[in-house]
């Protein structure tokens, strides 16, 4: 295999992997203090419609980002009031939000712009442009020309959007926040052992709030890059099953931040590779493409049965906090 | 407000026509869904077109599900609908079990195959390899890297009988020509997944591939999207899309499924059915499509070639092996 090759695979792997990341991200808040989210899937997608909806009207990105984090704090607050205030079952609430965003976005963009739940595609400042990092190559026929240093430089570094550079600088801030500050000690206790925060005069209900909050805006983000960094448009059920590949490399990196980002990026190769090559062979044996693409979810049941390591949830994940009386 | 009275007002003329006495005919979109620019958008051009030729209305739904398929042609037979049109060839089984227990109503389907074709069911094929292998004598002389690209939906026989016309059109121009070609999957999201759209053609543009050719749905949207960001021509599907991306689309590979839908409801109670008609160039059952948007783009050259060899396939000078006559196609490995 040539060393170009190898290099595009890992540039389309940052790129794959990137809403897998944010996703991730968002739901190791979440669920670190204690609400389970299936519902990461329905805020991206309501993200990506709206980002996409009001990035076309205004004709400027970072507006359209801003719609999308604000559609998909909506629905979290949704889910934080049913599950948080209302102690409902998380799971359900989580369903629920996907099936609401799996109708709404394609209804909402049908009434908007009436091309059949889509919405119109952006241009120029509408949408994220890649970042050209100082003296890196833009031509693929020049990067195929330039030494290995050269085109890791300029195919792998540079020329993603400005979003992948915004999600990996999340990781070690998500690392710092959760392991290195009194707000994250606090919102590790409250998904571990609510109680206990609660005896020390915290409030339970708010810090999972802001845990939920904070899964919004990083969903948002997701979407947002779904529609506006990625593709150029929002169309109908986009994500096509991101959200539930994210909650699987949650798992597979035990509710870590550092594991999460090779979790994602394992699983964003594990496609890079079967969007590259249709079926790959390894000495001798050819591997079909279904088995790469169902490799994610093999994985994370080898995880879950405990084969390698063992992944335990939050103690007090999916529970719905009840003061004692 | 207004979103509600739309609702209401919609359900209540549904509640209405229930009870008109001309049957309705009713059109199933698969699972792409009934706006995708391409396959399902027109059908439901066609529908649309008979509706405003006569005045008449129709049924509709688009499939959200596999396990839709039987209830949905069940619903429509039952409520009275003649003929029943549907899209796609994965719903031909389950229409096969449905026909049979309604022998008064006609299904008409497009794209299926079925073993043995009961007496109320008509079959619709589209020769598609022979507009295939136009679009790829074109992009083989569009090409500039001596490389094309192919990306197909599902990895069914359907979209490999697609590609293999255009992998036999490229390597009629250009015996050397290198053919690179992806399935974007195998489960009914490969429709409808247009970020993976994206990436198989960044990743057919870093192999070299100068001009790709979608047969994928919704997918091919990405396709489309991506070729023209990263400056190379692409080749659309089904519907005309040259639009899409003005002056970045070489040609689009046209399906006149309006049309096949248009008949059917023509006919209406009348279909003849029992058989399988086929519609190939020349019927214009398919074709390239050329308009103000890809006139920049188009040589004389091509059209010449195109013309010349439209008119051989018609006479049947010049055979386009379909995938289907034993599964595998001469040009190019699947």
């Amino acid at each position: 295999m040539e060393f170009l090759t190898i290099i595009q695979v890992l540039d389309s792997t940052m790129r794959l992997a990137t809403p897998l990341l944010l996703a991730c991200l968002a739901g190791l808040y979440s669920e670190r203090a204690g609400i389970f989210d299936i519902g990461l899937e329905g805020k991206m997608l309501a993200a990506a419609l709206f980002s996409a909806a009001v990035a076309f009207a205004t004709g400027n990105v970072w507006l359209g980002m801003l719609a999308g984090i604000g559609a998909s704090l909506a629905l979290s607050l949704i889910h934080g009031v049913a599950s948080i205030t209302f102690r409902g079952n998380q799971l359900i609430s989580g369903v629920a939000i996907n099936f609401l965003a799996s109708g709404l976005t394609v209804l909402i963009a049908q009434d908007w712009f009436a091309q059949g739940g889509r919405t119109p595609s952006l241009s120029g400042a509408a949408r994220f442009e890649p970042v050209t990092l100082p003296g890196a190559l833009t031509r693929v026929r020049d990067i195929a020309e330039a030494g290995p240093v050269m085109q890791i430089y300029s195919e792998l570094i540079s020329g993603h959007t400005i979003v992948v550079y915004l999600s990996l600088l999340l990781v070690p801030l998500t690392w710092w926040a959760l392991f290195r500050t009194r707000f994250g000690l606090r919102l590790r206790a409250v998904g571990e052992n609510p109680a206990a925060v609660d005896t020390a005069g915290i409030s339970v209900v708010r810090l999972r709030f802001a845990a939920v909050m904070i899964c919004g805006i990083l969903c948002g983000i997701a979407g947002a890059y779904l529609a506006t960094a990625l593709q150029a448009q929002f169309v109908k059920e986009m994500t096509a099953g991101r959200g539930f590949i994210a909650l699987a490399a949650l798992i597979f990196a035990k509710w870590r931040p550092w594991h999460a980002l090779w979790a994602c990026l394992l699983f964003g190769l594990l496609q890079a590779i079967a969007v590259r090559f249709q079926s790959f062979d390894i000495a001798g044996v050819t591997i079909p493409v279904q088995f790469m693409e169902a490799l994610p979810y093999i994985l994370t049941v080898v995880i879950l049965a405990g084969f390698v390591g063992k992944a335990i949830p939050p103690r007090a994940g999916g529970e719905p906090y009840v003061k004692e009386r | 407000m207004s979103l509600i009275q739309k609702l209401l007002g919609a359900s209540a003329a549904l509640a209405l026509s229930a009870g008109a006495a001309l049957a309705e005919p009713a059109l199933i979109y698969d699972l792409g869904g009934k706006f995708d620019k391409s396959f399902n958008e027109a059908a439901f051009n066609g529908a649309e077109r008979w509706a405003k030729e006569t005045g008449g209305t129709y049924r509709e739904i688009e499939l959200q599900s596999e396990a839709q398929r039987e209830q949905a042609l069940r619903r429509f037979a039952e409520a009275g609908a003649n003929p029943v049109v549907t899209t796609g060839f994965a719903i031909a089984s389950a229409m096969e079990e449905v026909a049979k227990d309604y022998p008064d109503t006609k299904f008409v389907n497009i794209d299926g195959w079925l073993p043995e074709i009961p007496a109320n069911v008509q079959l619709i094929a589209f020769q598609e390899h022979q507009g295939s292998y136009l679009v790829g004598m074109m992009a083989a002389m569009a090409t500039k890297t001596n490389t094309v690209g192919f990306i197909g939906g599902m990895g069914v026989p359907l979209i490999r009988h697609f590609g293999c016309g255009f992998a036999q059109g490229a390597k009629a121009v250009n015996a050397d020509i290198n053919i690179v070609a992806n399935m974007t999957g195998t489960t009914p999201t490969a429709w409808n997944d247009p970020v993976k759209g994206s990436e198989l053609a960044k990743a057919q543009i870093s192999q070299g591939a100068d001009v790709i050719y979608a047969a994928a749905g919704g997918t091919g949207v990405g396709v489309l999207q991506t070729a023209a960001d990263e400056g190379i021509l692409s080749i659309g599907v089904d519907s005309n899309q040259n639009h899409l991306h003005s002056g970045k689309v070489l040609t689009s590979m046209l399906k006149r499924v309006d049309v096949a839908v248009y008949n059917a409801m023509t006919a209406g109670e009348g279909l003849e059915t029992g058989g399988m008609t086929v519609l190939g160039l020349a019927d214009d059952g398919v074709g390239v499509a050329m308009d103000e948007h890809n006139a920049a783009l188009v040589t004389a050259e091509m059209t010449a070639a195109v013309e010349a060899a439209r008119a051989q396939i018609i006479a049947g000078d010049l055979n386009v092996v379909s995938y289907y006559e034993n599964d595998s196609c001469p040009a190019i490995q699947f």
